[in-house]
């Protein structure tokens, strides 16, 4: 079986809608080269009128992005840095996600803003660490953020074909990630996926944290059967296919890369308890409230979600039972 | 050019400035929610830079921008309809006075953000043009913007990438309250200067001068130019919004100054250069267009509040409700 690491998958996902859609274009800072190491050798294959360098002007290419759409391209934006989100909040949020509903129904705005390398690269500090997310699935815009290659793959081709704006978070910790790959194929929206089955507890990790989730599930498995479900879209959340795991096991862990405050943990522990009965108070492990990652590799990795403490939220959600 | 029609320009200014005191009464009887921002005294910029446009090309407008919706050539019906938050408007009832767009005539829509027009539309008429279209484009802004990052960024994005994007900015003098000279260092014609990007400045009351200059800007962009800007120089004739007929604000505009202002109509200016039976004849048609949209708007039915939501995806996607 071929192995693929996660950021070739994405290359792979990238160089295959750009083949077979002409409607599809790339826009960013640095792209023709390949900064982020994703989109290598495009410029060379599909020219640099389809693989734009844009000057650091993140607000007007966020925005060019959206009239293309509106043209009937499919503009897919890199963005080097998760933060550059923030800049561009107001164009994602305010234009291309509320076109098609204030211009009753009259248009589509098919972007997908790509962003390589979210949450911690270790040693890039306050600005270049966050891991906006739930920002985007408390506005309702398209969010996924997948922790293998094949969903990579799959999930940047389906947000590149899906008709509204689509934002992929491709966490850093999760950009070396490699894997055994049969065949890739498109992975819907709003459809989750159990990497590992248990009775005892429904583990929710998000992004590069599956991976995490799964080591502390084995470590952990002559004493308590851990379940691993990863949403994979944040927004729309398969919330039926968490209640069908968590109506089985009982209880529920959130292990989660963003703050904790209006967190996606919130949300999904929310959503849980209004369908299921738990058997213990349900529990989460992510980063502090209001945090910014300090710059020392010791202090960076204290701020962010870690094993220990989903081990350590495991055990107590599994004592606070019958 | 058939653009060059004194009675067709004559007309599109009259109907803006109908349309809008039609619209101003509807606010004050209730009919129009929210209020809406008149475009008043400035109808001759709309209705001269959309003479020299194309059935191809595409415009994105202001929050005061009934005005541009119009002279692009919308149904005013639809449009009042739009105002009155009917299913028939042009945007079935989902945007109003701030967002009414049509889509099928080039207007991208009425946008509420200050200076995000500029971007939007320099992506529309790129990919457009990478489409094979000749497609030109306008971005319609007040002075305000000019302050804007996004919107300074889109010039140099258009002038960069040589994309045909007309800039206009209508300076009516204020950014709500806040006048040109407090808000604005250097100057607008110099923004674009740093650019390169080619500005001239016009009497904005004259619909036949903004529609000559728009004409050359157009036929220079077409025959391969990049963006140009034209600084059309304006008077709002009435408030910033309808809200100051309801709650009077400190004047913050000189009554001279207004007197002044108002003096140079620009329906008044254009009208003059018609027959007196011309004239005649247009006013009445606007008029029966207008009765007829009045009917139609106040006669179409409301939307149904379990639809609220559709539209919100144009992938079809459900949004969860939010009751409990």
């Amino acid at each position: 079986m071929p192995r693929l690491s996660y950021r070739r998958a994405l290359t792979r996902a990238l160089g295959d809608e750009l083949a077979r859609d002409d409607a599809v274009f790339l826009l960013g800072e640095d792209v023709q080269v390949g900064a982020s190491l994703v989109t290598t050798g495009l410029a060379k294959r599909f020219g640099t009128e389809r693989v734009r360098d844009t000057p650091l002007s993140e607000q007007a290419f966020t925005s060019f992005a959206t009239g293309a759409a509106l043209a009937g391209l499919r503009p897919v934006i890199e963005f080097q840095i998760p933060s550059l989100l923030f800049l561009v909040f107001e164009q994602i949020v305010n234009h291309a996600h509320k076109f098609p509903l204030m211009t009753g129904g009259q248009c589509r705005v098919p972007v997908t803003y790509l962003v390589p390398g979210s949450g911690s690269r270790t040693g890039w500090a306050g600005q270049h660490s966050d891991h906006p997310y739930s920002l985007f699935a408390h506005v309702g815009v398209v969010t996924v953020v997948p922790a293998t290659p094949a969903d990579a793959y799959g999930l940047l081709v389906t947000a590149i074909r899906h008709d509204d704006p689509v934002v992929v978070f491709a966490p850093a910790g999760a950009m070396d990630v490699r894997d055994d790959v049969d065949d890739l194929a498109p992975v819907p929206l709003g459809r989750g996926r159990i990497h590992r089955f248990g009775e005892d507890v429904t583990v929710v990790a998000i992004g590069h944290l599956v991976h995490d989730a799964l080591a502390v599930a084995e470590e952990l498995a002559d004493q308590v059967s851990v379940e691993v479900f990863d949403p994979r879209t944040l927004y729309p959340f398969d919330i039926d296919g968490l209640t069908e795991s968590v109506a089985r096991t009982g209880r529920l862990v959130v292990f989660d890369d963003g703050n904790r405050s209006c967190g996606m943990a919130a949300e999904i522990i929310a959503s849980v308890v209004e369908r299921v009965r738990l058997l213990a108070p349900p529990r989460r492990v992510t980063r502090p409230d209001g945090a910014v990652l300090p710059f020392a590799p010791a202090l960076d990795r204290a701020v962010q979600p870690g094993r220990d403490q989903l081990a350590t939220a495991i055990h107590l959600t599994v004592k606070d039972g019958p | 050019m058939t653009d060059a029609d004194p009675v067709r320009l004559y007309r599109t200014v009259r109907l803006i400035r109908r349309f809008e005191e039609r619209a101003v009464e509807l606010v004050h009887g209730g009919q129009i929610v929210g209020g809406i921002h008149p475009y008043l005294g400035q109808e001759g910029i709309a209705a001269g830079v959309c003479a020299a446009l194309d059935a191809d090309d595409v415009l994105a407008g202001t929050h005061r921008g009934h005005g541009h919706v119009l002279a692009r050539g919308a149904d005013p019906a639809r449009m009042l309809a739009e105002l009155c938050g009917r299913v028939t408007g042009l945007n079935a009832g989902r945007g109003g006075s701030m967002h009414a767009a049509d889509l099928s005539i080039g207007v991208l829509g009425a946008n509420a953000i200050v200076g995000a027009s500029g971007a939007i539309i320099t992506g529309a008429v790129w990919a457009h043009r990478r489409r094979g279209r000749d497609t030109v484009g306008v971005s319609f802004f007040g002075d305000g913007a000019v302050n804007e990052g996004m919107l300074l960024e889109a010039f140099n994005l258009a002038a960069l990438w040589r994309v045909p994007v007309l800039f206009v900015c209508e300076n009516n003098g204020y950014a709500t309250t806040m006048p040109v000279a407090g808000a604005v260092a250097g100057s607008i014609a110099g923004r674009a200067a740093a650019f390169d990007i080619p500005a001239v400045q016009v009497d904005g009351q004259d619909p036949e001068t903004v529609r000559v200059a728009a004409r050359a800007a157009v036929d220079r962009m077409r025959a391969g130019g990049g963006p140009e800007l034209i600084e059309a120089r304006t008077y709002r004739f009435d408030v910033h919004h309808t809200f100051e007929h309801a709650v009077r604000l400190d004047d913050y505009r000189p009554p001279d100054e207004v007197s002044r202002g108002r003096a140079r109509d620009p329906v008044r200016i254009q009208g003059e250069r018609l027959t007196d039976t011309d004239r005649a004849a247009v006013d009445a048609e606007v008029e029966a267009t207008l009765d007829e949209a009045v009917r139609f708007a106040l006669n179409s039915p409301e939307p149904d509040p379990a639809d609220a939501l559709t539209y919100l995806y144009a992938s079809g996607l459900a949004a969860r409700t939010g009751g409990g």
